[in-house]
């Protein structure tokens, strides 16, 4: 029996009712269903619902979603997902600071891949100043913004082998996650919360040794783990009952929820900014964008394992082009937004003057809006940016992946058991920081 | 910035706005493609309708709604003004609408019929900005709790004031008549030391 035969076998969850909460459902249990959900149910209906609290405290809600479920049994019947335990008012707080300072904020949103909101945060800016960095600033970019898609994955996939009580595999991937994380330290100066990016440029250059290292990391150790964890759960049993057909989520119901990321992808939209609204350099860079065929569970794992392999490519793709501009410039010279060089700050009064300006006022886009969407690891990742000329954003909005997609998680559950609970929120990779913000 | 700061209309029109202004006439009250992003205004009593020609016309196909937000423009007449981003799946293009609400009528329809998106995002524009939607299924607050006052992201929220800690129920959710607004100065502690 192959693979395709073993999956018509198994039954899938089906939902009682549609979209529109009409009851299609037409077997016998559906029809108890029916009878128990509906308010007008007849009097020897007997009504053994309960209502259950899931979170925020509960390890497996990441500490900060509260679900409230409703079982007929063990299979969900009714849900309310209940967002917002680490509200922290991104956005106003960017009202009231500076571009600049914006950017620290942007690396709690996902802790897991702070660089990609800190690329997409900057690039939004510069967008409104209309300039386009240099070719090195690009390169630099892209490079980091991939390594932060394979740790972002490495967290997510190991986050749900470890809540599925498979600690091995999430051990071997944290180990390379953190090889990854230190190596990151050396250029950002801090593990997880890098502010790394600066409007116009970066923080500092980056250095061919450094990606010696990086490229070790990718081909020693990282590409090993990914063999041995697809040799030791791709066929496991355990994980195929409780990943395979859990969590189905159809493809017209993914786009109308704007769903995107390896979610959307699993349900098989080849749908990546990257491919289709490319920014940075990506349309010099070769690489596939992986998708699914069923919209489950196991279909996200394998998306996630996959893309963290178009991932190494653009790496490896990457790594003779930023050697090639060693030595150019890494970031504009640009006095509105680009900050003058120590020493000239300190022997010369025109530099003074910026450094003043840029620190106290902040870089002051002309007035104007601006969105720009990357492809973050969950999803699209877009900042919508209004600026009134003044150095503070008048209105700075983040449209986080994992608040929409999370809008969408009853999709999945209802039907479902409640014990599918735990890896379809694992799958769903909802990071708190970004989805409450 | 205004609608008529932005209005710098360019002679050669991007294909989605040329396609969008012929097809929406007379309902398109300004536009622009500022930094390539093509956006549109609209009435607010226009917004499902156009949202609904925008999904279902032929070539432009905007199937999913990425973003809705919106703007306070405290010192404008009208005050608010609701942002919504679609995206095309099928032609992956993109078109910003906007459209303005008055604060003493501050009421939109809701794209919840269209897009199922809208609805958390909706409900965050509705917890942020006390802007409704009409014909919302589910017009709650999402990320703050039920109990609080104001919305925080308008202009005029004093951001320095701060709440005290509510004992949360799912239901029946502990009447708390007296909500209590702490100047700043004399900020309370949030619990007994």
């Amino acid at each position: 029996m192959n693979l395709e035969q073993a999956l018509e076998k198994l039954s899938l969850p089906r939902l009682p009712y549609d979209q529109g909460g009409t009851f299609v459902d037409t077997s016998e249990e559906g029809v108890r269903m029916r009878r128990i959900f509906t308010k007008d149910a007849p009097a020897d209906a007997v009504d053994d619902r309960m209502l259950i609290n899931i979170g925020p405290s509960h390890p497996a809600m990441h500490g900060t979603i509260r679900m409230v479920v409703e079982l007929d049994g063990e299979m969900i019947v009714g849900l309310d997902v209940i967002p917002g335990y680490l509200h922290r008012g991104f956005e106003k707080e960017c009202e009231n600071h500076t571009y600049h300072q914006g950017i620290p904020y942007t690396d709690r949103l996902n802790y897991c891949s702070p660089l990609i909101n800190n690329f997409a945060w900057v690039e939004t800016v510069e967008k409104l100043f209309s300039v386009d960095v240099p070719r090195r600033t690009h390169l630099c970019r892209m490079y980091l913004a991939e390594l932060s898609r394979i740790t972002d994955h490495l967290t997510a996939i190991a986050a749900g082998f470890m809540e599925l009580g498979a600690m091995t595999p999430m051990l071997w991937m944290i180990e390379v996650r953190d090889w990854y994380w230190e190596h990151l330290n050396h250029l950002t100066g801090a593990r997880m919360t890098q502010s790394y990016a600066r409007v116009g440029g970066a923080a500092r250059d980056m250095w061919d040794s450094w990606l010696d290292r990086a490229m070790e990391i990718h081909e020693k150790e990282m590409i090993r783990v990914l063999k041995d964890v697809h040799a030791l759960v791709d066929t496991n049993r355990i994980f195929i009952d409780r990943m395979r057909g859990v969590g189905v989520v159809k493809q017209e119901d993914a786009i109308s929820y704007g769903v995107t990321g390896p979610v959307l992808r699993s349900t098989g939209v080849g749908l990546d900014c990257r491919k289709y609204t490319p920014y940075n350099l990506y349309d010099e860079v070769d690489f596939d964008v992986p998708i699914g065929k069923y919209g489950d569970n196991f279909d996200r794992y394998f998306v996630r394992m996959r893309e963290m392999e178009e991932s190494f490519k653009i790496c490896r793709q990457l790594d003779p082009m930023i050697r090639a501009t060693t030595g150019d410039a890494w970031r504009l010279e640009d006095t509105r937004m680009t900050l003058p060089p120590k020493e000239e700050v300190y022997s010369n009064i025109q530099a003074l003057m910026n450094h003043f300006k840029l620190i106290m006022e902040g870089p002051r886009p002309p007035k104007g809006e601006a969105y720009h969407a990357v492809e973050g690891a969950n999803g699209e990742l877009g900042f919508y940016i209004v600026s009134d000329g003044t150095g503070m954003p008048y209105k700075a909005r983040c449209r986080p992946p994992s608040f929409i997609n999370m809008g969408s998680i009853h999709l999945q559950l209802l039907g479902s058991q409640v014990a599918d609970i735990v890896p379809i929120f694992g799958q769903i990779n909802m990071i708190g920081g970004e989805c409450d913000r | 910035m205004s609608d008529a700061d932005a209005g710098e209309q360019t002679p050669d029109l991007s294909p989605v706005l040329a396609a969008v202004l012929q097809g929406l006439e007379g309902r398109v009250l300004s536009y622009h493609s500022q930094h390539g992003d093509d956006t549109i205004v609209v009435a607010a009593s226009d917004r499902l309708e156009v949202a609904a020609w925008l999904k279902h016309h032929d070539t432009l196909q905007f199937d999913m709604l990425m973003d809705t937000t919106a703007v306070d423009w405290i010192e404008e007449e009208p005050r608010f003004e609701i942002v919504d981003h679609f995206f095309s799946t099928v032609a992956h293009h993109r078109l910003r609408m906007k459209c303005r609400v008055d604060e003493d009528d501050a009421i939109a329809p809701s794209l919840c019929a269209l897009y199922g998106a809208a609805n958390w995002m909706e409900r965050e524009v509705y917890d942020m900005y006390g802007i409704s939607f009409d014909a919302h299924p589910d017009l709650r607050r999402i990320l703050l709790y039920p109990q609080f006052q104001g919305f925080p992201l308008r202009k005029d929220y004093d951001k320095l004031q701060s709440w005290p800690l509510f004992e949360e129920r799912y239901e029946g959710v502990r009447e708390t008549s007296k909500i209590i607004h702490p100047n700043p100065g004399e900020l309370e502690p949030s619990h007994e030391p």
